[in-house]
């Protein structure tokens, strides 16, 4: 479990790392946290020829609060939202999530940027970008362009991303303060990756709800009938089934126990946004 | 020799049953203990292995790349090497040929091919990277339903099919059995593959020393000695130019008990190319290619009557025993051990049993805390469960109704063993009172505000150990672990150093063999160091597994600081000018009433100054003793474990709210290493009963090779266990001690399971599959409901 030798380079500025990524001299990969991209690196998983680490470029760590929303640098660590460093768009939401992804030592490294680059279908950045409506900033050799969160994951490790395009910040619209969001995720132990996660936003005030599916192999899946159906005060049983026909209908291949499982997240997500 | 603890005339602050903290544990939590990979050997060299990326293949050659071709080693390279090849003594049973690198056939992925050798394991491993290996594959033999199937190809030349044996305990008239039961309750259960996963991976390092003129092979094993004798042999070379040493090792559970192919491949370049190498076994080597446990499955038939008094038991056990009989338990221990074993702490008089060993492409499979009993309580406990469940009664009272009462010991059960001394039924009573088991029925009839389903688990087992030669015997071995010796020795400045042949890797050892010279000398625990590890500095010893070391070599311990108290006494009242039957040994000191020598002074005379010995008297003050126990067939611990689980029936978590485990373990030599045994044991339980399984796919790819996949326990998941003790000290051994380190990962998976059925018992659901994952939970019910509807 030791790496394959590369050679290591880092930018100093985002022109000369997309300029790096893009010029064609042998493989390049970016290196933002390196939480899932250092294993991969010693297991031989991922051979590159060379690593260009954005960790110098001081801009992609910047926030910036823009009054309609908050501007998040795509090189923000976990711990950052955890610890409250950057403001928040969410009403908590997001700080709840970053405080309970795998370790507090795989937080003080993680990023934002790179989970969302990464795509891994588990990741809990991915859900909650797409619950929370966001905008990705995106820049590479062809310049500069913004992705909305629902349009970035098309499938497991797998974005809408360009060959060379490097995520440069997230946009999250701040939520109204009268929504309330719900939280459910399920792991097996403390610390491992999700295996069904579901936030709900529920803003009865405004009369909108909504809510996302994640770590379901895939991107995240967005349920409008369940959350109208909430938003409505269904009863539990009534919620229960229209949550059921929605995600047998989003034709994903759950086993049986699997959608049992992401019935019950997203039944709780919705319970708590609509309760609270 | 044995019984209750000998009569004290003096205080032994320090001696048996007292809790001194362990000794060792001050350079292990300091960061200064000496492992494996903490050894520095000027030009040592990094090996890594280039092993099967394919399950069953002719291999028909390596492609090495020219400018790195004198830099890996092939089978044909070291060709002197034996396999290794444990044959059991079972008739009918088939021998494997394990080669330290493969050849002609690879049977397994993560079988070693061949060795790159270089100056850091990185550029090893780059090399590994750049070999390409001419495999023509084979239909993988991934499972034991595909291994059994008539067509499916022999994994050894020679076999005509995939078993290695097949053996049989027939007691009693079972078609009595069956004419006369009320009730008849069958099930089948199913326990997964594992990796041992302790937290220092395994390693050698092996160099040729030239003052001695002998190769030195250190290993993280649990028995440097027997690996000595094994290594000779194959690598043809006398044993008294071999020295193995065990350093610090980090944890072994069992995985470190085999003779690995990896250490005669190390151990067989090294005497080739007369340079030092070293192989250090990374975490995904580990999860793929180290010994596996584990993987049985069970069909078992209780006949009972309408009580639920089970009358007869038939079983079967098939164990998935990889690619290679391990050495020296042989491939078959397992199965034997369980089938061996099942009928538990119950009075079964009618046993039929059958023990299935299936030969596989998948990592050979060994022993691990526990061994076979681990599944065979998970058999027979969740069968009590289901037979109580039968017969409309509670699992508690069944379970105890069956259990062999105290008034019956010794007993002589149906699968041949003789269990020496206990009180099962209180035991059971104890843990029951303990997790309070009436409360937890009420709360389960009250239901729970979140949701959650409560359940009451509860296993109990009666766990072996200290066996010697007659159990070794009967299990047919190619070795037979019959006893230990000490060497008990006094330095000239009065302290005493223990040199044995068992191998501490986390049991206190170090301390509680101190214990024990205290006992008998009365000399401080600090003033004692116990040496261990070192073929060349501790006498011939078995080392460390089957929980027997603190039987075994505190025995030994015991006779030769006993030789030496005498002596001591009778060298002290000759300085004293006292009789010999008024002094007494206590605080390093022989005394007589006011007047005292020091033990240093006595070993003074001893040895620099014979002319202070009485007359006739020997110079010197050293003794060895072997020691074994006054029955060979083992000394019997036991215990009940309960558990309240909170199932949720949304997400199949299961939380465990109360753990208990009532115990016994005859005489406890220090009841905080102990309890910390149990505890630890308990965490493993766990992992097997929820987290940890390897499964294969139908390519005979293990698919799960890193933490990612294998999940074990961590602190979160790890409940406060509460420990309850009992002691009934066993009538054969000294002191009375019975073996205990492995009992605590025996009953969890089926106290967990049991708990966990109870729980979903209102959706009709019962599971008998292990690990108990939320995904198995939850398709249960859907399942129940599917069936409902």
């Amino acid at each position: 479990m030791k790496p394959a030798p590369f050679a290591y380079i880092r930018p100093a500025s985002i022109a000369e790392a997309v300029r790096i990524l893009a010029d064609g001299k042998g493989s390049a990969r970016p290196l933002a946290g390196g939480q899932s991209l250092v294993p991969m690196l010693n297991l031989r998983l991922a051979p590159v020829e060379r690593i260009v680490d954005l960790g110098g470029i001081a801009e992609l760590r910047q926030t910036r609060d823009d009054g309609t929303s908050v501007r998040y640098g795509a090189m923000t660590i976990h711990a950052a939202f955890e610890d409250g460093e950057v403001p928040d768009a969410s009403n908590g939401l997001m700080a709840h999530v970053a405080g309970r992804f795998a370790f507090r030592a795989v937080r003080n490294r993680g990023t934002i940027g790179g989970a969302l680059a990464l795509a891994d279908p588990a990741s809990d950045w991915l859900v909650t970008v797409v619950a929370l409506e966001a905008k990705l900033h995106a820049v590479g050799p062809d310049g500069r362009r913004v992705i909305p969160a629902e349009k970035f994951v098309l499938g497991p490790y797998f974005t809408s991303l360009a060959e060379g395009e490097l995520l440069e910040a997230i946009e999250v619209p701040k939520r109204p303060k009268t929504e309330r969001w719900g939280y459910c995720k399920v792991t097996a132990k403390v610390g491992e990756y999700a295996e069904s996660m579901a936030l709900a936003l529920v803003d009865r005030a405004r009369g909108t709800a909504r809510v996302a599916l994640g770590a379901t192999d895939g991107a995240p899946i967005v349920l409008p009938e369940a959350a109208a159906s909430a938003l409505r005060g269904e009863a539990a049983q009534s919620l229960r089934e229209t949550i059921q026909r929605e995600l047998v209908a989003a034709e994903r291949d759950f086993s049986r126990a699997k959608l049992a499982m992401h019935a019950t997240t997203v039944f709780r997500a919705l319970r708590d946004a609509v309760s609270s | 020799m044995g019984g209750t603890r000998a009569e004290k005339t003096v205080e032994r602050t320090q001696g048996v049953g007292t809790p001194v903290r362990r000794v060792e544990d001050r350079r292990f939590l300091e960061g200064k203990g000496e492992y494996l990979a903490d050894l520095n050997i000027p030009g040592v060299v990094d090996i890594a292995f280039l092993r099967s990326p394919v399950a069953h293949a002719r291999l028909k050659g390596v492609h090495i790349p020219d400018r790195i071709r004198n830099s890996v080693v092939l089978a044909g390279d070291i060709a002197f090497a034996k396999p290794i090849v444990a044959v059991g003594k079972a008739k009918g049973f088939k021998y494997s040929e394990y080669p330290p690198l493969a050849t002609g056939r690879v049977r397994f992925v993560g079988e070693p091919i061949a060795m790159c050798v270089a100056s850091t394991r990185a550029e090893a491993e780059d090399m590994a990277q750049a070999c390409t290996l001419d495999l023509e594959e084979l239909p993988p033999v991934w499972d034991i339903d595909v291994a059994l199937r008539p067509d499916a190809p022999p994994i050894h030349d020679g076999w005509d099919n995939n078993l290695f044996v097949t053996t049989e305990i027939k007691t009693g008239d079972l078609n009595a059995v069956k004419a006369s039961a009320s009730v008849v309750v069958e099930k089948t259960m199913r326990m997964a593959r594992h990796a041992g996963v302790s937290m220092e991976t395994r390693g050698v390092l092996a160099y040729y020393d030239r003052r001695l003129g002998e190769l030195v092979v250190y290993s993280s094993t649990q028995f440097p000695h027997v690996i000595r004798t094994i290594l000779a042999q194959s690598l043809g070379i006398a044993e008294s130019t071999l020295r193995v040493v065990a350093p610090d090792v980090g944890g072994g559970f069992g995985i470190k008990n085999n003779f690995q192919p990896e250490e005669l491949a190390v151990a067989a370049l090294a005497m080739k190319i007369g340079r030092p190498v070293r192989w250090i076994e990374d975490r995904r080597e580990h999860l793929i290619a180290s010994p596996h446990a584990r993987e049985h499955r069970y069909r078992l038939k209780a006949y009972a009557d309408k009580a639920g008094r089970v009358l007869g038991l038939e079983a079967e056990v098939t164990v998935d025993a990889g690619a290679y009989s391990v050495w020296p338990w042989t491939a078959s221990m397992e199965a034997g051990m369980s089938a061996g074993i099942m009928t538990g702490p119950y009075d079964i008089p009618v046993y039929h049993g059958r023990a299935i060993t299936v030969c596989t492409n998948k990592s050979p499979l060994g022993p691990y805390r526990g061994v076979g009993r681990s599944g065979a309580c998970f058999a027979i406990e969740t069968m009590i469960d289901a037979v109580a469940r039968a017969v409309g009664r509670t699992p508690e009272d069944v379970r105890i109704e069956n259990m062999v009462p105290p008034t019956a010991m010794p007993y002589r059960s149906a699968t041949g063993k003789l269990y020496d001394s206990g009180d099962y039924p209180e035991a059971a009573r104890r843990a029951l009172a303990a997790i309070d088991a009436a409360a937890v029925r009420a709360r389960q009839a009250r239901g729970e505000p979140d949701g959650r389903l409560i359940g009451l688990g509860v296993a109990s087992y009666t766990e072996q150990s200290a066996h010697g030669t007659a159990e070794w015997v009967a299990r047919g071995l190619p070795v037979v672990f019959g006893y230990e010796p000490a060497l008990a020795r006094f330095t000239p400045d009065g302290k005493l150093i223990l040199f044995v042949g068992i191998q501490n890797h986390g049991q206190g050892l170090e301390t509680t063999l101190a214990q024990v010279a205290h006992e008998e000398l009365g000399i401080p625990v600090s003033d004692v160091v116990v040496r261990h590890g070192d073929s060349s500095v501790s006498p011939y010893g078995m080392g460390t597994f089957a929980s027997r070391s603190m039987t075994m070599a505190g025995g030994a311990v015991s006779r030769a600081c006993a030789i030496l108290a005498e002596k001591m006494k009778r060298i002290g009242a000759h300085l004293l000018q006292a009789p010999v039957d008024s002094v007494t040994l206590a605080d390093g000191k022989v005394s007589f009433g006011a007047q005292s020598v020091t033990f240093a002074e006595i070993a003074d005379a001893a040895y620099l100054h014979p002319e202070r010995l009485p007359t006739g008297e020997e110079p010197a003050l050293e003794a060895n003793a072997v020691y074994e126990p006054g029955r060979s067939t083992g000394a019997f611990s036991y215990a009940t474990h309960a558990c309240v689980v909170a199932v949720d029936p949304g997400t199949g978590l299961v939380e465990i709210l109360d753990y208990v485990v009532c115990h016994d373990c005859g005489t406890m030599v220090n009841p905080l290493i102990v309890e910390a045994q149990v505890v630890g044991g308990v965490a493993q339980g766990l992992g097997t009963a929820l987290y940890e399984e390897i499964p294969y796919d139908e390519n005979g790819q293990p698919l799960a090779s890193t933490f990612l996949d294998y999940l074990i326990p961590g602190p979160a998941e790890v409940p406060d266990v509460r420990v309850l003790h009992m002691e009934t000290p066993s009538p054969h051994t000294r002191f009375g001690i019975k073996g205990m380190g492995e009992g605590g990962a025996i009953a969890p998976p089926a106290a967990v399971l049991n708990g966990i059925n109870d729980a979903l018992r209102p959706l009709r659901v019962e599971l008998s599959e292990t690990p108990v994952t939320p995904e198995r939970i939850l398709d249960a019910i859907a399942a129940a409901q599917e069936n409902a509807r």
